[in-house]
């Protein structure tokens, strides 16, 4: 139980990315992932994946405003999840809808830009997650900070594959786009000197 | 091309292998996540393609587009359930010699339904089979006699933001508009259609008239038709003005012309585990192909 008390944001971070998954499940047993379940679980795994990695990176802006060091355990957690479900994303497109279909794949997809956008985000996303774990931490030192800074245009890239997939309605890439914005502006120097100024 | 026969259909046994078709993505999605990626099997539509098959009414009536309503494809039957479709005219005038208004239950008395199973095929790259009721737009345009200065034929349906919430967005210019050239409005294949599956159009397919036509991407099948009018200048549909560069006039199925975002050369027929190729004016080129003889049909999407 004091295990629980210490940790207990992280048990809910746990809950919390993994319920996408058990929502996935419950819907896919009641034959509710629509006509083309497929594509939804592609859909699905890619929206889970852009949300989580905006939250783990909320973390350290949200910790420096709340001054509390709590959440900062979070942005692991939640950054592999965000990982994961863009792994799962990426092997359904290749996988289940294209069922490893290479030549199929490569003639109706390479010439998009929206695939080579998504791949990139995917591959700045790769480093970052092998090198999530303490080891790898102490290893690389200062370094290591500087190669989990690949999150951010990861995640922006992650935005632009959304929104270029878009068919009119681009409100919802772009409201995930200036969040990342935010949350980028929120950890450059000069502002974070200027909300200590304010005590804000 | 090889035609479907209404015989073909069996709605009862497709539920029962749409369960099927499910469990089986559920063990393919497990075995791409947690297994070697080459046990999974190497099927390639590239070739002989299955049997066309209708697609499970349960699909046809759950998944597809109607944006005067919302852009969750799944959310249309639930938000349109309760369209008011009686009364309902259709107005069709413009160059022709015999303007006229048909209450819509006269249009049908009129122009006798039939059954026609016809490819549907989403500019998005899905597609079902679906067997239609309805009867060709043709005989319709020959009741109100079009004159000689008659070029196109320009649709329009129902706008009502009241009973169409979608309408009240403005990302589109609404009322929806969709226009054939009169040529290709008087191919045999063009269908005025007010049912499928034998039975009437459920609002969210379209109710209680719809243009169907093959041939061409999903979207050129305007919905809930309330106007048709024969006109000199090629009609700007809807699409056309969102995104002049996406969505062509002609929108013909065609596996050789890339849509932005989707190469269009294959397809996921809904309810199939494989992707099928995509063919050429959506496998109906021998009856409209020489519509567009000597066109450049990359120039004219």
């Amino acid at each position: 139980m004091d295990r629980f008390r210490r940790n207990w944001l992280r048990f809910l971070a746990h809950f919390l990315s993994l319920l996408p998954m058990a929502k996935l499940a419950w819907d896919f047993s009641r034959n509710q992932l629509t006509a083309n379940p497929i594509q939804e679980i592609t859909l699905r795994t890619g929206d889970y994946s852009l949300i989580l990695l905006v939250i783990s990176l909320a973390c350290t802006p949200a910790a420096n405003l709340f001054k509390t060091k709590a959440v900062l355990n979070l942005r692991r957690p939640l950054g592999l999840y965000g990982f994961f479900y863009a792994c799962w994303h990426l092997m359904n497109f290749i996988g289940l809808d294209y069922r490893f279909d290479f030549a199929l794949l490569w003639d109706d997809v390479s010439a998009k830009a929206y695939i080579w956008v998504g791949v990139a985000a995917l591959l700045l996303l790769v480093p970052a997650a092998m090198t999530s774990t303490r080891g790898w931490m102490r290893r690389l030192g200062k370094n290591w900070e500087r190669l989990h800074w690949l999150v951010y245009p990861a995640a922006l890239l992650s935005m632009l594959h959304f929104l270029l997939l878009v068919k009119a309605d681009i409100r919802v890439p772009v409201l995930y786009g200036i969040i990342v914005a935010l949350l980028l502006l929120l950890r450059m120097k000069w502002i974070k000197n200027t909300f200590a100024r304010l005590r804000l | 091309m090889k035609k479907i026969k209404p015989s073909e259909i069996t709605p009862e046994h497709l539920y029962l292998s749409r369960r099927q078709f499910i469990t089986g993505v559920g063990a393919l999605a497990a075995s791409t996540l947690f297994l070697n990626a080459c046990a999974a099997p190497q099927a390639s539509p590239v070739g002989e393609e299955p049997a066309d098959k209708p697609t499970p009414l349960d699909s046809v009536l759950n998944y597809n587009n109607y944006y005067e309503f919302t852009t969750s494809k799944d959310g249309i039957a639930d938000l349109s359930r309760n369209l008011k479709i009686t009364p309902w005219t259709v107005a069709v005038g413009g160059l022709v010699n015999k303007p006229q208004t048909f209450a819509i239950e006269d249009l049908l008395k009129k122009f006798p339904s039939e059954e026609h199973i016809y490819r549907l095929r989403c500019v998005e790259a899905w597609s079902m089979v679906i067997p239609w009721l309805g009867f060709p737009l043709a005989n319709l345009l020959k009741e109100v006699a079009p004159t000689s200065e008659a070029k196109y034929v320009r649709f329009e349906a129902l706008y009502d933001p009241e009973q169409m919430p979608g309408q009240e967005s403005n990302l589109f210019d609404w009322p929806y508009v969709e226009g054939l050239r009169l040529d290709e409005a008087m191919n045999p294949l063009a269908l005025l259609s007010n049912g499928l599956y034998g039975k009437a159009l459920q609002p969210q397919n379209g109710a209680p008239l719809r243009l169907v036509v093959p041939w061409k991407y999903g979207f050129k099948n305007i919905k809930a038709i309330v106007k048709i009018d024969l006109v000199e200048e090629m009609p700007v549909s809807l699409w056309m003005a969102a995104s002049p560069n996406e969505y062509g006039f002609y929108a013909n199925v065609n596996p050789d012309v890339s849509h932005p975002r989707w190469s269009q050369s294959s397809e996921r027929r809904i309810g199939e585990a494989n992707r099928r190729k995509t063919l050429l004016f959506n496998g109906y080129a021998d009856e409209v192909a020489p519509l567009y003889a000597g066109m450049d049909l990359k120039k004219n999407f």
